[in-house]
């Protein structure tokens, strides 16, 4: 097994990677947009004292931490479209089809965990907060919006970066399905040249790039955003 | 038995023991007094190579205990030490946490170690409690069994880091009767405590610390009734006499 | 989609056994029950190693965590679809193949797990062990390990799940587990694919649901069973991020 650094600089092999990575950057940000999202407008519907709407939350959670994130994947692309609605259907199969769905199936499976993390970091939170908010005269979603929610997201960071850090390694997932992100691109170029070990490694590389510049951004943001209160 | 030479000790830029020098006799109960910070806990723990030393020398039976080539876990094993925060084994029952130093470290048989777990038990009160565990025992008991643990190493010398400063009011005396019994049989002792009235009772000789250095070492009648270093005073009358919230000088 | 079930759960569950290999959710099991098992001692190892005194052990163990939890299982698959064969020397089927990859992807979890579990005991234990003479290794052996990992069954159990959940992928290079299963089935049900895929989940969801019960329930019991004298907190294996 020989390396030879010149192969990765060689032919289509720089841009097929290029465009994978590029792929998978925009998959995961706009993944995690629609994930943080939605989260907090989980965490919001919670906050509605009405039975049927906080079983819906419940179910969705559990569904989306419980079934693999692939198969989230299939679901939404070979599952979805025969119950979309026909205007959407034909918008989608338009539209880059498969990138969509994978965002999608990425986005809500983050915003179910996200959820969770930041609820966990609104437990934590003392009640007296929430009555002190209460007591200036804040709606229940203004004290969550301007007091509780605020420490809540602080206090959960560290779930946060390391979900989001996850999310980030489950785009590569999205290659099921025939999205061309970085680890399509990386058996593409295996299946066009027989060469696996320089693209392996460089794909490997990209990977652990981005993996530790996330949990140093993580690092940061723990160190000047520390949670309010030592437990 | 103990000696101290000129050890220095610092925690980054906090110099934590200055200079500290002085002597344990055979026999001798010692006991170590003084305001938080002083820096008491960490000399009892540099005896036990539990805290690392950078200056100076400590001696045990005449040895120096950072002697290359010296086994530290033999060292550890001669010496009895009971933490502030008892630190008994939970999962494990009573009996057998008596029992593991001798049987792992001095290759007891489990049924000698067992006898002298019994034993040991007994002579602190807690012959009824041979099989419980820890989480079932109060404070006061779980303090008791781990001095029996000490005791379970025959060491020569025990050493106690505020063995009573974590237990309710009513269970302190407990655990001094059975400090007190050792003394009397005659074992060597250093005690870190709070609890003067104990110090009077039963120190040979008392050391008061402040801010890393020993600045008293004298007998207990003579401590409590005319204690010659400025800051002792102001211990011994801050301890004495509680003030009642008036700002200190 | 009870018919989906009922015409293939057999399918789903044990592939095409007893005509051919375990496959199915059966296989999923094995899968990640065996790459735990395999995994674990050599995890209790990097776990050690990741809060010793020593650099020479601590660098290298956090240099493995850190590598194998900043890239996706499927790279971990490719790699050992390549250097596997390479370095035995002889063709290892694909279930062979990815059962390495899971092995060597859930010690860098599994090692955080320990060190978790580790850390998580009062200092004061490995102060009184080493007090009453007992050497690193007893104590570890004695005192510190035996505590530590009941308090690890819960995130164990939880990391088994997500092992459950990782084993999906694995499909791509032709091991037959259910997810391969469910793919059978689509190419076959070609208009049925909604219900096909929701059957999938289910079989997932339903063991992943109980796992992670059951891991809340061995906590709680735990937590109640240990709760510390001296006014310390109980002792709950630390909340150590497990993947996905």
């Amino acid at each position: 097994m020989e390396f030879q650094l010149s192969f990765l600089t060689s032919g289509d092999v720089p841009s097929l990677l290029l465009s994978g990575l590029v792929t998978t950057v925009r998959l995961f940000c706009g993944a995690w947009i629609l994930g943080f999202v939605v989260a907090l407008t989980l965490v919001g519907l919670r906050t509605i004292p009405f039975a049927p709407l906080t079983m819906l939350v419940t179910v969705f959670v559990a569904y989306h931490r419980n079934v693999p994130t692939v198969v989230q994947i299939m679901v939404w692309y070979f599952g979805m479209p025969s119950v979309l609605p026909e205007p959407v259907r034909l918008w989608v199969n338009r539209s880059d089809t498969e990138f969509l769905f994978a965002l999608v199936a990425l986005g809500l499976n983050v915003s179910a965990y996200m959820s969770e993390d930041i609820r966990s970091g609104l437990r934590a939170i003392p009640h007296t907060q929430l009555e002190a908010a209460r007591s200036i005269g804040l709606s229940a979603f203004a004290a969550l919006r301007y007091v509780t929610l605020p420490q809540a997201i602080r206090i959960g960071l560290p779930p946060l970066i390391n979900r989001t850090l996850i999310l980030f390694k489950d785009t590569s997932l999205a290659m099921a399905i025939g999205v061309a992100e970085l680890t399509y691109q990386v058996k593409a170029i295996e299946n066009l040249t027989f060469r696996s070990f320089e693209v392996f490694t460089a794909s490997t590389l990209l990977y652990l790039a981005a993996s530790l510049s996330l949990m140093g951004i993580g690092a940061w943001f723990a160190k000047h955003y520390p949670p309010p209160y030592r437990s | 038995m103990i000696e101290f030479v000129a050890v220095e000790k610092w925690y980054g830029d906090y110099h934590a023991l200055q200079a500290v020098s002085g002597r344990v006799e055979l026999g001798e109960v010692v006991v170590v007094c003084g305001p938080s910070g002083s820096g008491k806990s960490t000399l009892i723990r540099t005896i036990n190579r539990l805290e690392p030393i950078q200056g100076g020398t400590i001696r045990i039976q005449g040895h120096d205990i950072h002697a290359p080539g010296r086994d530290i876990n033999e060292l550890r094993a001669g010496i009895g030490f009971v933490f502030q925060q008892f630190n008994l084994f939970p999962h494990l029952s009573t009996r057998e946490n008596v029992m593991l130093s001798p049987m792992k470290v001095a290759g007891m048989s489990r049924k000698d170690a067992a006898e002298l777990a019994d034993a040991l038990l007994t002579k602190v009160g807690l012959a009824h409690k041979i099989d419980a565990m820890p989480s079932n025992l109060s404070g006061g008991q779980q303090q008791r069994v781990a001095i029996a643990r000490a005791l379970a190493q025959r060491p020569p010398l025990i050493l106690f880091d505020e063995p009573t400063s974590a237990l309710d009011p009513e269970m302190v005396g407990e655990v001094l009767a059975v400090m007190k019994q050792l003394a009397g049989e005659g074992m060597t002792m250093m005690v870190v405590t709070h609890e003067m009235g104990f110090a009077r009772e039963v120190a040979d000789r008392i050391w008061f610390m402040d801010a890393g250095q020993i600045l008293e070492d004298a007998v207990p009648e003579a401590f409590f009734t005319a204690p010659r270093h400025p800051r002792a005073q102001k211990f011994l009358a801050d301890i004495l006499q509680p003030r009642s919230g008036a700002p200190v000088a | 989609m009870l018919d989906i079930l009922h015409r293939y759960w057999t399918l789903l569950l044990v592939g095409s056994w007893p005509n051919g290999p375990l496959g199915g959710f059966a296989a999923t099991l094995i899968l990640a029950g065996a790459g735990i098992l395999i995994s674990f001692p050599l995890a209790i190892g990097l776990g050690m190693a990741r809060v010793s005194p020593l650099s020479l052990f601590r660098w290298p163990a956090t240099v493995w965590v850190y590598t194998f939890r900043g890239i996706p299982l499927i790279m971990i698959i490719f790699w050992a679809y390549f250097v596997v064969p390479a370095m035995t020397g002889f063709k290892v089927p694909p279930f062979g193949t990815a059962l390495c990859a899971i092995v060597v992807y859930e010690s860098a979890f599994l090692a955080e797990i320990v060190r978790a579990g580790l850390n998580g005991l009062p200092p004061g234990q490995i102060e009184a062990a080493r007090s009453i003479g007992l050497s690193y290794g007893q104590a570890m052996r004695h005192v510190i390990l035996p505590q530590a990992l009941v308090n690890m069954i819960p995130s164990l159990v939880n990391q088994f799940v997500s092992t459950i959940k990782a084993t999906s992928i694995v499909y791509i290079i032709g091991v037959e587990e259910v997810t391969f299963a469910a793919m059978q089935v689509n190419s076959v049900e070609m208009t049925r694919a909604l219900p096909t895929f929701l059957v999938l989940a289910g079989y997932y969801f339903v063991a992943c649901a109980s796992l992670t019960y059951a891991a809340h329930r061995i906590e709680m019991y735990i937590a109640r069973r240990r709760v510390q004298p001296a006014g310390q907190k109980p002792i709950v294996a630390d909340a150590v991020e497990v993947a996905g």
